[in-house]
């Protein structure tokens, strides 16, 4: 497990918001040296704290009118079978993320539509023909939030 | 609005967002200039809310993730904004989420390990206002996380 300081979880907080903050803004911000914030920078980066970036787009300008969560529960059972699902599922480019859990559904899927009507061709064309699907719940995403978790 | 320069440019981008604009220009075949100044309409226009770091909450100790899906009594016609107003104030909830369907609302909460999320579950989730039901959801893996649009 990674340690960090008060420093470290501003530094953290602050690239959560933006990561193209250079080592010198968040340097004034925080009133550390540009050397020392581009250390705790690239700590935060090598140590695995920081797992990638991720492009924040207005789904809305961009024509995807339409989130739809789809919890899945497939009909049979076995190693073969879940492989050949998530192979299935990851390769629908409509599907934005898979998520295996465990409790009333096998799988979590984030899926985009256009609007409702290419929701529906997304689910009859692609979800419905995936290998060994069984019963599908679906709840259309009316707003989200992403609260910045416990680095306060 | 969009071109389809632009389309191939947000392409490369979601799928590569450390790239710089000198190597995202390289990628689509833009100049380094074309390229930011595409950019920098895309940000303008607000299509590019931000460039965010992902943190590893896995990587910081926090080993358990759980989805709560959370159906509110809807008799009082402030449930939802009670409900989400303390819910923020709960620093290990990491999203909120509401619905048309079946369930209202999802929390996505993290915690070290089974103990420490027993202890968030029943001091700071159940004292949450207007539930009606809830219901867990333990996290296995993450399959596919990329959250790129078919552009």
């Amino acid at each position: 497990m990674i340690a960090l300081d008060t420093t470290d979880r501003r530094i953290l907080r602050l690239l959560a918001g933006d990561a193209t903050l250079s080592a010198s803004a968040i340097g004034r911000r925080l009133g550390l040296s540009q050397p020392a914030a581009w250390r705790r920078i690239r700590k935060l980066h090598e140590s695995g704290a920081i797992r990638g970036q991720r492009l924040d787009l207005d789904h809305e300008k961009l024509g995807f009118g339409v989130t739809v969560f789809l919890g899945v529960k497939l009909a049979t059972k076995g190693r073969v079978s879940l492989e050949d699902f998530e192979r299935a599922v990851t390769a629908i480019p409509e599907v934005q993320t898979v998520e295996h859990i465990l409790g009333l559904y096998d799988y979590r899927l984030r899926v985009v539509a256009r609007d409702i009507a290419d929701f529906e061709r997304v689910l009859r064309r692609r979800i419905m023909t995936l290998p060994g699907l069984g019963n599908v719940e679906a709840n259309v995403l009316l707003t989200e939030e992403r609260r910045p978790g416990p680095i306060g | 609005m969009l071109d389809d320069t632009d389309r191939r440019l947000l392409r490369q981008y979601q799928h590569a967002p450390h790239l710089g604009p000198a190597e995202l220009a390289e990628r689509t075949g833009l100049t380094p200039a074309t390229c930011a100044r595409r950019l920098d309409r895309l940000r303008n226009s607000g299509i590019i809310r931000a460039n965010r770091a992902v943190i590893d909450w896995r990587a910081l100790g926090y080993e358990v993730e759980v989805s709560l899906r959370v159906s509110l009594d809807k008799t009082d016609p402030r449930a939802f904004d009670e409900f989400i107003a303390e819910a923020r104030n709960v620093p290990e909830v990491i999203e909120i989420q509401t619905f048309l369907g079946r369930v209202d609302l999802r929390l996505s909460v993290i915690a070290r390990d089974m103990a420490h999320y027993q202890q968030i579950y029943r001091s700071a989730i159940l004292t949450l206002p207007h539930i009606a039901d809830i219901e867990a959801l333990m996290h296995v893996a993450r399959i596919k996380s990329d959250e790129g649009l078919p552009l």
